[in-house]
């Protein structure tokens, strides 16, 4: 039903790292649980389906911020790499 | 005294500490107690050292006349609640070196409250699990039992309160996680109403499903719980306040729906018989039992394990070993991304966070999300229907009791423990397990928890009924 190939690109888009055994349990187990999932094929949808819920605006109005820096520290402080209030993450740009 | 204190409701409690009969710290050093004792039932990830501190604290509020309904009563909170300045892990690897940054919006009513809370208790990971045994840090074990499960995802708070551990603890509910431990513990637990009790600081699975809830020995524990917690918040823009909805009328004798087809099928015959005695004895006190037939009931968990994947997956794209949590290095930033997520996640949130990628996949998304939310759509209007007839709607909590641990190792023989409380989360209604009598099994004696779900809002039917039921 999946594809080792369809798996190794949900774990790409999952940003996950898997290894060989893995996989080939993974695969086992989508088999059942797709299986049963898929029982729901079997309702006749004849309508299309509104979106779920009614959209509205739940964000606050702009204004009142926050005082400057209040969270940074103990934000910060929670960062594995960390350069004085920056996070260090590996360089992106000018790679092979 | 201090023996009386395991079979004392939060009321006594209230009333007692009132009375200066005992104080908090003598409460909260009881239960302490009775924590340590119980170590092997591995109920708890972390027991809070300023416990006693906050129960100081509350004894001056209680002395200076002050005292609330959970003013000194000693609470354990679930590992995905997160309490400033303490360790919040949900029972992952990913996160077992993250301290909160703020307090969940229920903490901080029990802390406005001056509850005393004593400790976070053992969960499966990320709340994804039916027993517990998910948990990366331990497998906790049931109080009447030790070989087998306390169930789960709240296993841990469950096995707290029924353990004496804990007066009162609060765990999450997504699909069944707080009342089918609270059926294989032997306590009561309550699902509330979708949006009643705010997620705001509870670390997230399914966002349209997640509700957190009280987890006590009586159902009127679990009710002044309830009634602490809930209320609308403004960092959590589905929650609801008791004028979203007109809340159901509560009568003396009320008509209890029981659809029999869908209660019937793979069940423990024993199970079954105690459920169908507890109808009886409702009988009796002059209610009327009905039978109903709800179409698209089937089909919940179906939709469940496509709608809840769909929204774990997306809640946990946010933890990726950069910000907070657990860093495993790789070639590049990638490869950072894929080894701390790939090592830090578990087994059973891989899976979940793969089958969420799946069902919203190009190509699939119409066949399974779409179709999902239709079919939810259906359930709902089922139980709309139902709610005209009836004022709550009666299952088993659970098809059977506790089972061993290790004892189910496919993840989807695991997924169907859940099939008699996935509904509610589908629909949004509340939903509690009461304990019935006992079976034996294995040479052990093992709680059956007894299910009812009202329309929305309705939690006040669901205590009254409640209570008629644990008194049998």
């Amino acid at each position: 039903m999946i594809s080792k190939d369809d798996l190794k690109k949900l774990a790409q888009l999952s940003r996950l790292r898997l290894d060989a055994k893995e996989e080939e349990a993974l695969i086992r187990d989508f088999e059942s649980i797709i299986g049963y999932i898929s029982d729901i094929q079997e309702v006749v949808v004849d309508e299309p389906t509104p979106e779920e819920g009614v959209l509205r605006n739940v964000m606050r109005e702009d204004g009142e911020p926050h005082k400057r820096s209040q969270y940074t520290d103990v934000l910060t402080k929670a960062f594995q790499k960390r350069e004085n209030n920056y996070l260090k993450v590996k360089k992106i740009l000018n790679q092979k | 005294m201090s023996n009386n204190f395991d079979k004392m409701t939060v009321k006594d409690m209230r009333k007692g500490l009132n009375a200066g009969d005992f104080s908090s710290v003598e409460l909260t050093e009881h239960f302490l107690k009775n924590a340590k004792n119980n170590k092997n039932l591995n109920a708890y990830l972390e027991i809070f050292d300023d416990a006693v501190e906050h129960a100081k604290a509350a004894d001056v509020q209680i002395k200076g006349g002050k005292a609330m309904s959970l003013t000194g009563i000693p609470i354990a909170l679930k590992d995905n609640i997160l309490i400033k300045g303490k360790t919040a892990s949900a029972g992952s690897k990913i996160l077992e070196n993250y301290t909160a940054t703020y307090d969940a919006f229920v903490v901080e009513k029990l802390k406005d409250q001056g509850a005393v809370l004593i400790g976070r208790t053992n969960m499966d990971e990320f709340a994804m699990g039916s027993s517990t045994e998910n948990s990366a840090f331990a497998i906790t074990r049931n109080p009447y039992d030790k070989t087998r499960v306390p169930g789960g995802s709240s296993g841990g708070s469950t096995a707290a309160v029924a353990s004496n551990s804990a007066a009162l603890a609060l765990g999450s509910d997504t699909a069944g996680s707080i009342r089918q431990p609270a059926a294989f513990c032997g306590v009561v637990g309550l699902k509330p109403t979708y949006g009643s009790v705010s997620r705001s600081g509870l670390i997230a699975m399914g966002s349209s499903l997640d509700v957190i809830g009280p987890i006590g020995k009586c159902v009127d524990d679990v009710e002044i719980a309830y009634n602490a917690i809930r209320g609308k918040d403004k960092a959590d823009s589905t929650t609801i306040d008791d004028t979203t909805f007109d809340i159901p009328e509560v009568s003396n004798k009320m008509t209890i729906g029981v659809p029999r087809d869908f209660v019937s099928s793979d069940i423990n015959p024993n199970v079954l018989e105690k459920f169908e005695k507890t109808l009886d004895a409702l009988k009796a006190c002059g209610h009327t039992i009905k039978d109903i037939t709800l179409p698209y009931l089937k089909y919940s968990l179906a939709s469940y394990y496509i709608i809840m994947p769909a929204e774990a997956s997306t809640n946990l794209a946010r933890i990726d070993g950069m910000r907070y949590g657990f860093h495993l290095d790789g070639d590049d930033l990638l490869g950072d991304y894929k080894n701390s997520r790939g090592e830090g996640f578990g087994r059973e949130v891989r899976r979940r966070i793969l089958l969420g990628a799946h069902v919203l996949s190009s190509g699939y998304y119409d066949a399974y999300y779409g179709k999902a939310t239709a079919v939810r759509r259906f359930i709902k209007e089922d139980f709309e229907k139902a709610f005209r007839d009836v004022d709550v709607i009666a299952t088993p909590t659970t098809p059977t009791p506790a089972f061993k641990i290790g004892e189910k190792a496919d993840p989807l023989s695991m997924y169907l423990e859940d099939i008699f409380t996935v509904p509610a989360n589908i629909v949004g209604i509340p939903g509690i397990s009461v304990p019935i009598e006992t079976i034996e099994e294995g040479g052990s004696n093992l709680p059956v928890g007894f299910q009812m779900v009202a329309p929305l809002l309705g939690e006040e039917r669901l205590f009254k009924l409640g209570k008629v039921v644990e008194s049998f």
